[in-house]
């Protein structure tokens, strides 16, 4: 069953009449049904390519978090085999919030870390939404110091809404925590590469987005709070989420402008959720490519890239 | 709209304002407690009593820091304004405008590098009064600026945090700030100079999960309100009430994430001890 957004409705009630149509062109033998059909079907793929061709801010908010858009654990399937993955920080506990490990990408050993916000209510309350709490940060600094130990590149997988806000967080050092997580990203002398995948949701994000690459899906976002709370806070009021989301430029193609992000992976029409595989395919040639240009570089150099890059942002706009 | 209300009013506003200056008496925010403005002020706005620290601006926590009162102010570099062309309820051009105005400063960091008891030191303060102290391209500009004088004068660098986090009205630009000052923090400690932070109230969002908890050494002044996300924000995703003195110094302490909680009269002298113990310089002359 597909979940329609709100603003996709004209295409939704286009499908529904290709739908009927068809189920009717099943049980009767009427003339002129499968045309109807074909011809419908062209206005519904032209109507959904128009509207994404053309989504507002806070509509890619919405593309970003739907719900049957592919999530950390289907890139790792389609993209990484001999998945491994790894747990705990070795200090306080196991947070499935981020999940990591050790994997293949395309034949090569790399280490693997990302967001994990849950496709089932089940899955969604182990993983905690995508948001992270300290420990989760730590043990993907333990990844990150592991991977670095046996050169072996890092890719990121960035999908949160930000970092848990709640008691036991701050009691543990959240703060802290992230801190150390980007300082480790810095650290690193093995290539990483960020994939901004659904939602970047601030330091939660930056924790492991800090990289020698950073690539963004079409639809995806990345902004330093959510366009809710940028609402609540700036304009007092919550329901200015659409305003916020547009005034913070949040969106992969104003990011890659303002030279933010390093390349846009592209979706297929109507979002990584009509298509995962697509979406998942496209990443991955994406992401094989970033390798590839930082192919050469040694460790210090790596280092010096990832910090010029970082320091050159906002310098030149 | 008359002559007479132009040209008198203004005289009788300035008469009262000299007679009755609304800062005469201070309330302290905790005891409520009536102090008077000049003894908070000589004992360097903390409420005597009380003990309550007030926020300080830049220019006076220079001031209480350096020998004499004296430093050289270290030039900030200018950065473009309003990138994004932000509004919202207000234009973010016309808030800094304001902000400038109120202030004197260009934006929330200053920096100065001078003497610390007798020890050159370079000092970034970071100014609440300043749109909150947010965290935007200009001050993460202004602290790596902060760090490369340092390295450049070889000395320690001290940092005095406050701010609500990151500038909004920058977008994610000021989100980059987190990397670019981590950076900088970097190449302070590969430089083998100490990084002192002093966290000072209150200190919460984008500087405290970035450049204000990679201190070699955390100090706190009592009561500050230290944490990743505020109060607020926690209180409405939990719906339950914060115990009390949750994310203060005292806590954080508690906790493992802050070295010291420091009255402010003893920060001057612990900052330079630390910095004379971790760069092997002689004790000062009356200990000695």
């Amino acid at each position: 069953m597909r979940s329609y957004l709100d603003f996709e409705k004209p295409v939704a009630e286009l499908e529904a009449k290709v739908e009927e149509l068809r189920a009717l062109g099943e049980r009767s033998q009427a003339v002129g049904i499968a045309d109807d059909v074909a011809r419908l079907e062209a206005k519904a793929a032209a109507a959904l390519k128009d509207l994404y061709a053309n989504l507002t801010p806070w509509q890619k908010t919405q593309v970003a978090r739907h719900p049957q858009r592919p999530h950390f654990v289907d890139y790792c399937a389609g993209l990484i085999t001999e998945f491994t993955p790894l747990a705990g920080d070795r200090a306080f506990g196991e947070d499935e919030a981020i999940v990591g490990g050790f994997g293949r990408f395309r034949g090569e050993p790399v280490c693997v870390i990302g967001h994990e916000k849950g496709a089932t209510t089940e899955a969604r309350i182990r993983h905690n939404f995508g948001m992270a709490k300290p420990e989760g940060y730590r043990k993907a600094v333990r990844l990150m110091e592991l991977a670095d130990r046996f050169e072996l590149p890092v890719i990121s997988f960035v999908d949160t809404a930000g970092a848990y806000p709640g008691i036991e967080a701050e009691e543990r050092g959240q703060a802290e925590a992230i801190a150390r997580s980007t300082e480790a990203c810095l650290a690193l002398g093995a290539p990483n590469v960020a994939v901004i995948i659904g939602e970047g949701g601030s330091g939660g994000a930056i924790a492991i987005a800090t990289a020698n690459k950073v690539l963004m899906l079409e639809h995806a976002i990345y902004s330093v709070i959510s366009p809710e709370g940028a609402a609540s806070i700036l304009w007092r009021d919550s329901t200015r989420a659409q305003d916020a989301a547009t005034s913070m430029k949040i969106t992969a193609q104003d990011l890659l402008k303002l030279g933010i992000i390093d390349a846009v992976v592209p979706e297929p029409v109507g979002g990584a959720h009509r298509d995962p595989q697509a979406a998942i395919a496209a990443t991955g040639e994406a992401i094989a490519h970033a390798l590839a240009e930082l192919g050469n570089m040694g460790p210090s150099e790596l280092r010096s890239h990832r910090a010029d890059k970082f320091l050159e942002i906002g310098r030149k706009l | 709209m008359n002559w007479i209300s132009e040209v008198v009013r203004p005289r009788i506003k300035t008469l009262f304002k000299k007679e009755t200056p609304e800062n005469l008496w201070i309330k302290c925010p905790e005891t409520g407690q009536m102090v008077f403005h000049k003894d908070v002020e000589a004992n360097s706005w903390v409420i005597p009593g009380s003990n309550h620290h007030l926020r300080v601006d830049a220019t006076q926590r220079l001031k209480m820091t350096f020998d004499s009162g004296t430093w050289i102010d270290v030039p900030l570099p200018e950065v473009t304004i309003d990138p994004l062309k932000f509004r919202d309820e207000k234009r973010y051009i016309d808030r800094l405008k304001d902000a400038r105005a109120k202030t004197g400063q260009m934006d929330a960091f200053k920096i100065g590098y001078g003497r610390v008891e007798e020890l050159p030191m370079t000092v970034a303060v970071q100014d609440f009064g300043f749109m909150g102290g947010s965290l935007g391209m200009a001050a993460g500009e202004a602290f790596i600026k902060g760090v490369t004088t340092a390295i450049e004068k070889k000395t320690p660098f001290v940092l005095f945090a406050a701010s609500g986090g990151a500038r909004m009205q920058e977008g994610v630009l000021s989100l980059m700030q987190m990397p670019r000052t981590t950076v900088a923090v970097r190449q302070l400690k590969a430089a083998r100079l100490p990084y002192i932070v002093v966290l000072t109230n209150p200190t919460t969002g984008g500087v405290t999960a970035s450049y204000a908890m990679l201190g070699d050494v955390h100090l706190a002044e009592p009561g500050a309100l230290i944490g990743f996300a505020g109060p607020r924000v926690i209180e409405q995703t939990i719906r339950e009430k914060l115990p009390d003195g949750f994310q203060r110094a005292e806590y954080l302490k508690e906790h493992g994430m802050v070295d010291m909680v420091v009255h402010r009269h003893d920060l001057k002298a612990t900052i330079a001890r630390l910095c004379r113990l971790l760069t092997k310089a002689p004790p000062p002359a009356k200990a000695a």
